[in-house]
């Protein structure tokens, strides 16, 4: 799938644009937002964040992937495949399917969110997600740029995670499950590539928390995080 | 020596066939001039152009090794050279130009500026019957040459003007010229990237800052809140913030991957013209960037600016003068020491420069000024009515910031009082209609209006007050200290060709989506638009207003666009007019010219979708 999509955007990116007309080629970005290593006590969890789109100006087939692997093994795996549509100068609505494929059980969602820059610069990913056992969640990104040179970046970052009922198969509660706050300095060695080093720090609400405790993790979490941010 | 070293106008018969040959064989050096990687011998000047003059030329089109950066890399080259050769017409001629395609995409070439047949225009599926020169093939232009100046030539398929197909065209009146001068030199200034144009708009669809260096960091504001206070740096924040707009925005590709050129020579090489001391030096600027706007000076020597895209102005004397891409200016400098002086063309976002030197002696270069501080937007030139946002004093410390700290009172003070700078017109002169009055030479009287197609996710602004601003000399060039031109000091020599008052009036509004990268004219691109129909034979108005951040070089083809400065007897003939961000201008057409035409900004970048084809029938 993956080596298709990117087979698909060299060919894309290949094609001329001429000069009378052509305005909008179908072009492809693939965006690492985030690839780190969290530093804490024990194993090491490793992180993936991307986002790769295919398509117009105003029409594009865009993919999301979280990944978490903590000693080997991967904990957590979601993909987003959705239709993103411009409906304001800022704005793309998204609709389409999410797959948590881990932790097992999978669970599947239909999903719907806004995704752009809100007034005063705060980048926004806000998403309703419909799960097929009757479940309903809602997810909120934030994330902000101040820039100490044009190069140096401090990136703070808010994503919040709040569902509908209790889903003990994969440890999620109602209400406000959990919350992660995140602050990363990077360093745009160029536009395209960037490392970066910060702190995370997470922490899980309510049955989401016990669910947790039940299974002897902590409800609260705070690393040193390593990585780089990549896009091309 | 010198590249374009002319006799006197007059002197010219005699001595044309030996200038002719002796450029030609200097020609030969030019592979030298465009390489600074390769040896050189001391004595030959850089960047010597090659000259090809009389009435056939054959011109062809080849991939050209070229190596400006330390990177070699494939011009588009015409005659193997960047920039292509100097084309030297006489008015009255009728000129045969044989153009072959040796590359791998279809090429075509564009002669700017030039009255033509539609049919010679060389504008692929706009020009009438012209379908582009196919690999392998030939295309023969004839035409007349009904006029006389500075123009240029350049591609009109693909990127390719971004990767070398640009040369410049002089054109010997048939009569005299009204001034005289020692020296003839044509100035091409360009903009050079190693990378393929095709990726450079990829990316700015992909991150349209990403050329931008110079954006706002946590630094620039706090020293913002000390000096205005918490209150004040917001209110001066607001409407930025809430727009999602940079006041850093001023070119969308920048120094960061162009080399800036002089006739093909890099800033570190430097092109150079030799005069002696007294000499009346003519230099013909041409503008061949494909995404850079210049602003010119040449510290020490005051410019006598004679001709504007190609036609004799009135003179007017200034120490700096603005080329937006795709314009010339003729200019007339008389150095009266025997030193160098530099010409220094500085990129508008000052991200850069194209470089070069007059001189008595090779063996000299001319010391090369500080740029100035990079330009900030300020309200006035997002549209903003500034009188009724109440931000005046804001704007006004923004504008003093951005324009080198003078306190003096910037142009956007005559735009913030609601008026415009037909005040300032009013005051020497009695009873003439202000700017903006409606009668021709003073542009429309019409409202602005948005249309519909102007909202969607395509357009992030709409000019809320766009004025005239015809004697601002734009951002980054106001209260300098220095004699900017501006369009308002543009007058022709002679009296208007077409008196006529406008038989109706059209507007186009400049539209985009600067984060999106989407350009269009009222908010269609060229791919949905309907072609703008002109009848043969009327005079029309053309209103441009700039519904966008950014200043766009709009270029008609084929017809005159005679620009409303001031004055109906003497209305300046442009073939490209700069609109300013947030700003409205006016020009009168003469339909005289049939069949179909292109109108377009002439930003490489923007042109795919600020774009028209013009139907005069
Ligand atoms: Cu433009």
């Amino acid at each position: 799938m993956k080596r298709t999509l990117i087979a698909l955007g060299t060919l894309v990116l290949a094609t001329n644009v001429p000069a009378a007309g052509g305005d909008d080629p179908v072009l492809a970005k693939v965006m690492i937002d985030r690839f780190e290593r969290q530093h804490t006590g024990g194993d090491d969890p490793l992180m993936l964040e991307a986002d790769v789109w295919i398509g117009r100006d105003l029409h594009k087939l865009w993919f999301k992937t979280e990944v978490e692997r903590v000693g080997g093994e991967t904990e957590e795996a979601e993909i987003q495949a959705l239709y993103s549509r411009a409906i304001a100068p800022y704005w793309d609505l998204q609709v389409g399917w999410r797959h948590d494929a881990m932790p097992k059980p999978e669970r599947d969602w239909l999903a719907i969110g806004f995704n752009g820059l809100a007034p005063y610069w705060f980048e926004v990913d806000a998403a309703a997600f419909v799960g097929g056992n009757g479940q309903v969640a809602a997810r909120f990104t934030g994330e902000y740029e101040w820039l100490f040179t044009q190069k140096l970046v401090l990136s703070p970052e808010l994503e919040v995670n709040l569902h509908g009922k209790d889903d003990r198969a994969t440890g999620v509660g109602s209400g406000l499950s959990d919350l992660e706050l995140g602050l990363r300095l990077r360093y745009e060695i160029v536009r395209e590539f960037a490392p970066y080093i910060g702190i995370n720090w997470t922490k899980k609400f309510g049955d989401t928390a016990d669910f947790a405790r039940d299974h002897g993790e902590d409800t609260s979490d705070a690393q040193v995080v390593v990585g780089f941010r990549a896009w091309f | 020596m010198s590249r374009i070293s002319l006799p006197h106008p007059g002197a010219f018969s005699p001595s044309r066939r030996r200038f002719v040959t002796g450029l030609a064989a200097g020609g030969a050096l030019l592979g030298l001039g465009i390489n600074p990687a390769t040896g050189r011998a001391a004595a030959t000047p850089p960047g010597r152009q090659q000259v090809l003059s009389g009435t056939r030329f054959d011109l062809t089109y080849s991939p050209t090794p070229i190596n400006l950066t330390g990177a070699e890399r494939q011009a588009t080259a015409i005659n193997g050279t960047v920039p292509a050769p100097v084309l030297r017409w006489r008015e009255g001629d009728t000129v045969t130009l044989k153009v072959t395609n040796h590359l791998a995409e279809d090429a075509s070439i564009h002669w700017h500026g030039l009255i033509l047949p539609s049919s010679q225009d060389g504008v692929p599926h706009i020009s009438d019957g012209f379908e582009g020169i196919p690999p392998g093939e030939s295309f023969t232009y004839q035409f007349p040459v009904k006029q006389s100046g500075t123009y240029w030539y350049h591609s009109h398929s693909g990127f390719h003007e971004q990767t070398g197909s640009y040369g410049a065209i002089i054109i010997d009146p048939a009569g005299p010229e009204p001034f005289a001068c020692d020296r003839d030199y044509a100035l091409v200034l360009s903009d050079w990237s190693d990378e393929d144009p095709n990726h450079i708009y990829a990316t700015l669809k992909k991150l349209s800052h990403y050329y931008n260096f110079r954006e706002r960091t946590i630094f620039d504001a706090l020293a913002e809140i000390r000096e205005k206070g918490w209150a004040g740096y917001r209110a001066e924040r607001d409407m930025w913030d809430t727009m999602r707009m940079s006041d850093r925005d001023i070119s969308d590709v920048t120094g960061y991957t162009y080399t800036f050129l002089m006739n093909g020579v890099t800033p570190a090489e430097g092109w150079k013209g030799l005069f002696r001391r007294g000499e009346r030096v003519r230099l013909r600027i041409i503008n061949a960037a494909a995404m850079t706007f210049f602003d010119l000076r040449i510290p020490g020597l005051e410019m006598t600016v004679v001709a504007a895209d190609g036609q004799n102005i009135e003179p007017v004397t200034v120490d700096e003068l603005r080329l937006g891409v795709a314009e010339t200016y003729d200019v007339i400098v008389r150095p009266q020491d025997d030193r160098p002086y530099t010409v220094f063309a500085q990129a508008i976002d000052r991200s850069g420069y194209a470089r070069g030197t007059l001189t008595p002696d090779l063996a000299l270069a001319g010391e090369v000024p500080e740029m100035d501080p990079a330009p900030i937007l300020t309200h006035g030139d997002m549209g903003m009515d500034m009188a009724a946002m109440g931000h005046a004093g804001h704007d006004m410390g923004a504008n003093d910031s951005a324009d080198g700290g003078m306190p003096a009172m910037d142009h956007s003070g005559h735009d913030m009082g609601g008026m415009d700078h037909s005040g300032h017109d009013m005051g020497g002169m009695e009873a003439r209609p202000a700017i903006g009055s409606g009668t021709a030479g003073y542009g429309s009287s019409r409202p602005v209006v948005h249309a519909d197609t102007e909202y969607g996710p395509h357009i992030d602004m709409r000019a809320d007050a766009p004025q005239y601003r015809l004697d601002d000399p734009g951002v980054g060039l106001r209260d300098n200290g220095r004699r900017v031109l501006t369009y308002a000091d543009l007058f022709n020599i002679g009296a208007t060709p077409d008196p006529r008052e406008p038989g109706r009036e059209i507007d186009l509004h400049l539209t985009g989506n600067m984060s999106r990268y989407m350009w269009s004219m009222d908010g269609i691109k060229f791919a949905d638009a309907e072609p703008l129909g002109l009848k043969f034979g009327e005079r029309v108005r053309i209103n441009l207003i700039n519904d966008t951040m950014m200043n766009h070089p709009i270029h008609l083809h084929g017809m005159w666009s005679d620009l409303e400065t001031g004055d109906p007897g003497r209305i300046p003939r442009k073939h490209t007019v700069i609109v300013q961000p947030g700003a409205r201008i006016s020009y009168l057409v003469t339909a005289d010219a049939m069949g179909g035409w292109a109108y377009h900004c002439h930003l490489l970048y923007h042109m795919p979708g600020m774009f028209r084809k013009v139907v005069v029938s």
